[in-house]
């Protein structure tokens, strides 16, 4: 459930960050006021791809398998969990490395980024602690 | 199927409810005016016209002056500055034969002229209004049915080479707003009603001119007898 929550706040903060890029909302809400030089730099752009836009796929997909997972006919299975725990993992790593360009690249710490970083970690978190709650209840 | 139970069905509910939250919250962020804006009603000061009368491209001692009256919102501008523009400064411009003179006609159905034509006023802060002018234009279709075009326009001014902290300072102080409208009104006084308009030998052209059209124009000045 925890990561079901997650993954919605998660979905919401990218959204928020993507309409920003599409010219939708004209100024971020950002404390230190370092989120539009994050969010304009040239490295706000995986692969041609805005990484606001890869946030709201990932987002959607685990809160997806988050609410898969729950489902009474997977209360059994491991295939969602294990899923799903892979996949944070992933978007861990892609996480620690926008968090190395902000660092060293940009030289810009944008707070929106900071919230989905400690979200995507908090998912990671509980999806190991769910597959080995899993892995140990009897099938 | 077995029906969800009482716990479940809490927790779809905090779950539809944080749903309803998410939405609503970024409903109240698009919907918020937007922080910098240009504007319209502005009193115009000796300072802000002093020595301003457009942007120049081209010698001083050009035998031909053009002006081109444009708002960076207009289709007929975009396709002139994006498609005719190009071979005009290679062929007139270039080569001495034109001076050029940039103002601004931001048109009031356009929301984003104005927006548009003070970002490239910042641009010309630093040093660089035609690196600006070009990829504003160039990209007139990405911003212009946007709600809000701040945000895009702080990426064009990164494109064109701009420090963006200096620029974004420009851009809330709204400093140039006096220029413009002043640009506008003299516009207006020349007989300007539309964009682009063109103003060459004292007569103003409110066709899309082509290249070819402009340097029969030129042409025709030159070989115009001294009054």
């Amino acid at each position: 459930m925890g990561i079901a929550l997650l993954s919605l706040a998660g979905l919401f903060i990218a959204i928020y960050m993507y309409l920003y890029k599409i010219g939708k909302i004209g100024t971020l809400v950002c404390g230190t006021g370092s989120c539009e030089t994050v969010q304009l730099s040239p490295q706000a752009r995986f692969l041609g791809i805005e990484v606001a836009l890869i946030g709201i796929v990932g987002y959607a997909v685990l809160l997806t398998l988050a609410l898969l997972t729950l489902q009474p006919r997977f209360a059994g299975g491991e295939w969602p969990s294990r899923l799903l725990t892979v996949l944070a993992g992933g978007a861990v790593l892609f996480t620690a490395y926008l968090t190395y360009l902000e660092l060293f690249v940009i030289h810009a710490v944008c707070r929106w980024c900071v919230g989905s970083a400690v979200i995507i970690l908090a998912i990671f978190g509980l999806s190991l602690a769910d597959l080995r709650r899993r892995s140990r209840e009897p099938a | 199927m077995a029906a969800p139970t009482p716990g479940m069905n809490r927790f779809y509910l905090l779950l539809g409810a944080v749903a309803l939250a998410g939405i609503a919250w970024l409903v109240y962020q698009v919907g918020k005016p937007n922080a910098v804006s240009i504007p319209v009603n502005v009193t115009v000061l000796a300072a802000d016209t002093a020595g301003f009368r457009g942007y120049v491209l081209g010698a001083d001692s050009a035998p031909v002056e053009i002006s081109v009256f444009a708002d960076y919102q207009c289709p007929g501008c975009q396709s002139f500055e994006t498609i005719q523009f190009p071979a005009v400064r290679q062929q007139l411009i270039e080569t001495g034969l034109v001076r050029w003179r940039y103002r601004d006609f931001p048109l009031d159905g356009h929301p984003h002229a104005r927006l548009a034509a003070h970002a490239a006023a910042c641009a010309s802060d630093q040093g660089r209004f035609w690196e600006m002018h070009d990829v504003i234009y160039m990209r007139q279709a990405e911003w212009s049915p946007v709600r809000n075009a701040t945000g895009k326009f702080s990426d064009y001014a990164q494109e064109a080479g701009l420090d963006v902290g200096r620029y974004d300072e420009c851009m809330k102080s709204a400093k140039f707003a006096g220029r413009i409208q002043a640009s506008f009104m003299e516009g207006a006084k020349l007989g300007v009603n539309g964009t682009p308009t063109f103003l060459i030998g004292g007569r103003l052209h409110n066709d899309i001119l082509s290249s070819d059209s402009l340097k029969a124009l030129v042409q025709a000045q030159l070989t115009k007898p001294a009054p």
